[in-house]
């Protein structure tokens, strides 16, 4: 009995599965079209609990289909983009071979703008002169039960990484139609426990993990031991401080996870020398924000708001957000509308600042000396965020979200290698763990979807044998050190940007002028 | 024959423009909540001002992405821009000097024309992702494209109608002054193609023409934290300013 039920805990954390883990060849090549392969990957349904703290009704409900439709509707009045894009497609393939998760499992359904099409050609059957008239001819179907599993199967297939919105000649940002789904999902009760459990989490405590204050004080009074120990320095990392110039918001997988974690005390360093105080909020700690996942404006919004009120609680001058992906999406992009004016914070400082930002400008200020020579065990890539490259931008020039990371990169270690050109910058893939599905449930699909990004480190390795890549988002970090293993690297292979300064990192006996005791 | 046509064709505009009109209304009167430009993008309205036209004009983002696509993509749709501009000198009297000096090159427009629509049409038909993607109503509007192509060249080169007439028919459309039109079953394709073409324009994927102008990955400009967008949502904002 006891042996049944270890065996059984056992299969559960194992691979849910079993499946092929693609073969890296020489270079990336286009799969032909498999279709249904992945029509078995489903993330699990969030619970009644989950639903209802988000004010989604519990389990699908009677009359799913019409409140469906109308949801459809109102989405579509209430966003130029979701209309423009599902009215303009012109079906020209263009982004049919973008998707990591195409590429990765050759199923047609995800290719970008077959997904769109799971959603268009319900939009067309009820709200178009065409669709309502000739539905065989353009395609339109009624919304039926299998389509609305389709939505389930196919839009917790996408990452919303906007690869595909890159190259579509209409900027069709096939994320936009994704999340349009998952709100219509959970609008009839069928949601995603990951995300939605996840949301509720972050209403009540404030962070992802359902980490209270107290656990958090204790692991950030931790943190400071450990790294005194380490160095020999005291490096704070404060929590709750009052009157601290800035405000921290980090996601909470830094206080636990490798190798965030290393970031984190990255971070603390970066402060602590150039003399900055700042803070860590209870309230606000939590960088990620996954309303965005879900489509959710309501719950986008609730969760940004919280930065602001811990802005305005501690009283603050600045918001500096850490290494996250998608947060720094929501932070960049939507936080100024959301939860702004920000009128209230220091206005030499943009808000928020990305970590990266700062430390950039620290460099460039002579406030920070970094020694190189500190990472020379390192061979370093850089893998480039989905969000961060195609959602955002650091500094003041376009393409600052390029740069900046790889200058702080080649300041702090002496061998930094790019991956293939078409694999970086705007044309970047995906980890395959964004946008909502950095699950367990998930794993397969993971695992395929990371093969591009694979496929790229196997290239820059074979020609000058990398040793770590570094990232700048909490997702990138978990999927990397959960894919790498799958693929012959090592998981420890990843790191945060952070790490390489903190370590690179030359501290002085006087720290700025401008450093603030508690 | 000259009063149906002209109807037909009277009929055609109305409903493209008031089509279009009432599309376009839609897509400048929704609200786009988020600042969602594809980035990176130009921060500046003068820089997005460029972007717009490099997609316009160079099919940029298609560029990048397809090869192949672009090439007769671009082919098709420059060859049809420039047929329009040659056009023109049926409906300007006298005919305007640099619609005259075009004219020459109608033919090449119109074979440049076939060209990329039957490009585009075997990449439909051979590439198995595109294949997979397309609809009944794909196919058929390359080949209504062809059609309206095919019958203008042949009419060129073929079947030669009696331009004077054809001129007089088409400035009586503008003056409302109806007159005949010319015999040709060429000719008589080539315009009710391109009627019904005009008539399904505002209700199928040929919106892509406008809805370019509307997409706010291409067109917002990338300032969000220097300039607080609020988007016109309809939704409460957040705030205490907003
Ligand atoms: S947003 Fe990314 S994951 Fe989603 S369809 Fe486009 S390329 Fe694929
Ligand atoms: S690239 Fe754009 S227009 Fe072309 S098929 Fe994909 S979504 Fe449609």
């Amino acid at each position: 009995m006891q042996a049944a039920v270890v065996d059984k805990a056992v299969a559960a954390v194992a691979k849910p599965k079993d499946f092929d883990v693609p073969v890296l060849g020489d270079y990336l090549q286009v799969p032909s079209l498999a279709p249904g392969s992945m029509a078995h990957s489903k993330p699990f349904e969030a619970k009644p609990v989950h639903q209802e703290k988000l004010g989604f009704p519990g389990e699908l409900i009677d009359n799913w289909q019409e409140v469906a439709v109308a949801k459809l509707g109102d989405l579509v009045k209430s966003s130029r983009g979701l209309q423009v894009y599902l009215d303009s497609c012109v079906k020209c393939g263009a982004c049919t071979d973008k998707c990591h998760y195409f590429l990765g499992t050759a199923d047609p359904k995800n290719m970008p703008v077959a997904r769109q099409d799971l959603l268009r050609k319900v939009y067309r059957r009820y709200y178009t002169v065409a669709g309502k008239y000739l539905p065989k001819l353009v395609g339109a179907e009624d919304l039926t039960e299998e389509v609305l599993d389709d939505w389930y199967t196919y839009y917790h297939q996408c990452s919303q990484c906007r690869r595909c919105s890159v190259y579509c000649p209409y900027g069709i940002d096939t994320a936009e139609v994704s999340m349009a789904a998952r709100e219509i999902m959970d609008t009839v009760g069928k949601g995603q426990k990951y995300c939605n459990e996840i949301i509720g989490k972050v209403h009540k405590l404030g962070n992802n993990l359902g980490l209270p204050e107290p656990a958090l004080a204790d692991t950030l009074e931790g943190l400071e031991e450990d790294v005194e120990e380490e160095i020999g320095i005291d490096v704070k990392f404060p929590l709750d401080v009052k009157g601290a110039d800035v405000l921290l918001v980090t996601p909470s997988a830094d206080f636990f996870a490798e190798p965030h974690i290393d970031g984190l005390i990255g971070y603390a360093k970066v402060f602590h020398q150039a003399g900055l105080s700042w803070t860590i909020s209870s309230h606000a700690s939590e960088a990620a924000n996954f309303g965005l996942f879900i489509g959710s404006h309501d719950n986008m919004q609730k969760v940004a708001l919280r930065i602001r009120e811990a802005a305005l609680e501690l009283g603050v001058k600045r918001i500096v957000f850490g290494e996250c992906g998608h947060a720094w999406r929501v932070g960049y992009s939507f936080l100024n509308t959301l939860a702004g004016p920000f009128d209230f914070l220091d206005s030499n400082y943009p808000v928020p600042q990305h970590i990266v930002e700062v430390t950039h400008d620290l460099l460039q200020q002579g406030r920070l000396t970094l020694d190189p020579e500190a990472n020379d065990d390192k061979r370093v890539t850089f893998h480039d965020s989905c969000n961060v490259a195609r959602a955002s931008r650091m500094g003041s020039l376009p393409g600052g979200q390029f740069t900046l990371p790889r200058d702080v990169i080649k300041a702090s270690c002496n061998h930094f290698f790019d991956m293939p050109a078409n694999t970086i910058g705007e044309a970047t893939f995906c980890c395959g763990g964004g946008g909502g599905l950095l699950t367990d449930d998930l794993v397969e699909l993971r695992v395929k979807g990371a093969m591009p990004r694979m496929q790229a480190l196997k290239e820059v390795n074979d020609r000058h044998q990398i040793t770590h890549m570094a990232a700048i988002c909490a997702i990138c970090k978990s999927q990397f050190s959960k894919v790498f293993p799958y693929y012959g690297f090592q998981m420890d292979q990843i790191i945060s940007v952070h790490q390489l300064v903190g370590d690179a990192l030359v501290f002085n006996s006087d720290p700025g002028a401008r450093r603030i005791t508690q | 024959m000259g009063v149906v046509a002209s109807l037909v064709i009277y009929l055609a505009v109305a409903v493209f423009l008031i089509g279009v009109g009432r599309k376009v209304y839609r897509y400048a009167s929704t609200p786009a909540p988020l600042k969602i430009p594809t980035t990176p993008a130009p921060v500046t309205r003068t820089g997005v001002v460029f972007r717009m036209a490099r997609e316009v004009v160079f099919f940029e983002s298609l560029f990048k992405a397809s090869l192949w696509t672009w090439v007769f993509g671009w082919l098709f749709h420059a060859g049809l821009f420039l047929t329009l501009l040659t056009h023109l000198r049926y409906f300007t009297q006298p005919v305007w000097g640099w619609v005259a000096w075009l004219a020459p090159l109608g033919p090449y427009a119109g074979m440049a024309m076939v060209i990329g629509l039957a490009g585009l049409l075997v990449r439909r038909l051979c590439v198995d992702r595109v294949r997979y993607i397309s609809a009944p109503s794909d196919y058929l509007m390359l080949v209504f494209l062809l059609l309206i192509a095919g019958s203008g060249l042949t009419m060129r080169f073929y079947f030669h109608i009696d331009i004077v007439a054809l001129k007089q028919f088409a400035l009586g459309l503008l003056s409302f002054d109806l007159q005949s039109l010319p015999g040709g079953f060429a000719l008589w394709l080539h315009l009710f193609l391109v009627s019904v073409l005009l008539i399904i324009f505002p209700f199928s994927k040929l919106l892509h023409a406008p809805g370019l102008f509307f997409s706010p990955s291409r067109y917002q400009v990338d300032n969000p934290r220097e300039k607080r967008h609020a988007g016109g949502s309809r939704r409460q904002s957040g705030g205490s300013g907003g």
